[in-house]
């Protein structure tokens, strides 16, 4: 049984792209869709979640994960409130099960949960009240599924089907958990190719598991794909034996206009952001006309939009 | 399933009743705006008739339901798109059946987020009776009282027809 769906097979936590049908991906993408025509308005909202409250619970910090979260909350006209756990009750002491306790008795209907600990949102998800909903907004190594949807999202606007697509996600995949959710999502649907390109170092044991093509040498991965997905590079892991300095990995790895070249010539750049320029990703390359790295942050609001609202549809009424 | 209607005809007097009321009103050149999805046949149709110069609009309520609660997002909403102004504008708003008026009461919620619209009339294929709101049309091509336990549906779109059913 999938935690994250109802007895209907509609969606009631949103945790992971892993596992989830393809009808089910493509009508969080459709809904999208309908909900990018609603900053068209003179009122930027619609009324679906009025008089509901949603929580944003941040045990890590995340400025505009959190920001277009509650964005998109408000977008539906539902109430939000903002809790960053990381300075308060989690320092003295309170468990996850307490901390939970204590929100819910404030009658809340949704958790927007992001926690350094894989699994968190899962755990959370497992013990929440019946019409309480929850959302992952990225846990641990494990999975950051609403990034990996408006990445879908940004994907199909531009290229349009996923059957013939080739797609390449440069970088840490080791540490990453959008780089998961990624994979899970292209292959739920239907995505012709999939490959990682990475130094061994940061490539998770038997990733071909997964259903991906792996390259080491990004000048041969990158040949002829479609889209281009660099990954952030968490400067700590520079501290570890994994990587040699930055500047060689940017000589290794870094996506270069010359590289970008190398792919066919309407493939488009994406990156989860914050960039790091000059690590991962030359900076004319960021700002250049192959770029969507922008327009994924714009689409982040339409997706959140519509798996808050898919998922609050099918908790329905709270008795 | 029974009593199929032909809908071209309904159309035409559809078309000359919205005609009329138009004049009486003084309203020139107003803008259109077809809800999803029987209503924007009827609208292209009615647009088409009344040669109207702006672009045809079209709504998809979804979002503006009042019983989200209960069934929750239809899942094969479509995006609203209104190619013009609304600010200021004389608006006619289209749909298929007229029944409960709680489409048109989420309808018109959704044309004032895009503006302050002037005057906004709604024409209406069928008015089948059975308000549970104050609303009404100003065109209209066929009036029928039918009961709660039976449903009038237009299918299409190439060729439209009436179809009632027991629901």
């Amino acid at each position: 049984m999938n935690l994250q769906l109802d007895e209907h097979g509609r969606l009631r936590h949103f945790l992971s792209t892993e596992g989830l049908p393809r009808e089910l991906l493509t009508q969080i993408l459709d809904t999208a869709e309908s909900f990018s025509g609603v900053i068209g308005k003179s009122v930027k909202k619609v009324p679906l979640l009025r008089g509901r409250t949603v929580m944003n619970l941040f045990f890590e910090a995340s400025t505009r994960t959190r920001t277009t979260f509650e964005l998109a909350a408000k977008r539906l006209s539902a109430d939000v409130i903002n809790m960053d756990i990381s300075t308060s009750s989690a320092v003295k002491g309170e468990s996850l099960l307490d901390t939970l306790r204590n929100l819910e008795a404030m009658q809340c209907d949704m958790f927007v949960v992001r926690h350094g600990d894989s699994g968190a949102a899962h755990f959370i998800a497992r013990h929440a009240l019946p019409g309480v909903s929850v959302i992952n907004a990225g846990d641990g190594r494990h999975a950051h599924p609403t990034q990996a949807m408006l990445d879908m999202f940004t994907i199909r606007r531009h290229k349009g089907e996923f059957e013939p697509l080739r797609i390449a996600i440069v970088g840490d995949i080791l540490h990453s958990r959008v780089a998961r959710s990624q994979i899970h999502a292209l292959n739920g649907l239907g995505a012709g190719e999939v490959r990682v390109i990475a130094p061994r170092t940061l490539l998770p044991r038997q990733v071909e598991d997964l259903g991906v093509h792996v390259y080491y040498d990004i000048d041969q991965g990158l040949r002829d794909v479609d889209v281009i997905i660099m990954l952030r590079l968490q400067k700590e892991r520079m501290a570890g034996a994994l990587l040699p300095s930055e500047s060689e990995y940017f000589r290794r790895y870094g996506l270069s206009a010359e590289r970008v070249a190398l792919a066919k010539p309407d493939a488009i750049v994406m990156h989860p952001g914050p960039t790091n320029r000059g690590v991962e990703i030359e900076a004319g390359v960021a700002d250049g006309p192959q770029s969507v790295i922008l327009e994924q942050v714009t689409n982040g609001i339409a997706v959140r939009m519509a798996v808050m609202s898919l998922a609050m549809g099918a908790t329905g009424e709270r008795a | 399933m029974d009593r199929l209607k032909p809908v071209d005809g309904l159309i035409k007097d559809l078309a000359e009743a919205l005609t009329a009321t138009l004049q009486a009103r003084d309203i020139r050149d107003p803008a259109m705006i077809g809800i999803h999805t029987g209503g924007v046949w009827v609208a292209e149709r009615l647009h088409r008739h009344l040669g109207l110069s702006l672009p045809l609009g079209t709504l998809d309520i979804s979002f503006y339901r009042d019983d989200f609660t209960r069934v929750g997002v239809n899942p094969h909403v479509r995006p609203s798109r209104l190619p013009f102004e609304v600010e200021g504008r004389d608006i006619v708003l289209v749909d298929d059946v007229l029944y409960t008026g709680r489409t048109i009461r989420a309808a018109l919620n959704e044309i004032f987020d895009y503006g302050r619209p002037n005057r906004v009339l709604l024409a209406v294929l069928v008015d089948r009776g059975q308000r549970e709101l104050p609303i009404a049309a100003d065109a209209c091509a066929l009036r029928m009282e039918l009961p709660t336990d039976e449903e009038i549906k237009l299918k299409g779109p190439e060729p439209l027809s009436l179809i009632v059913q027991s629901s």
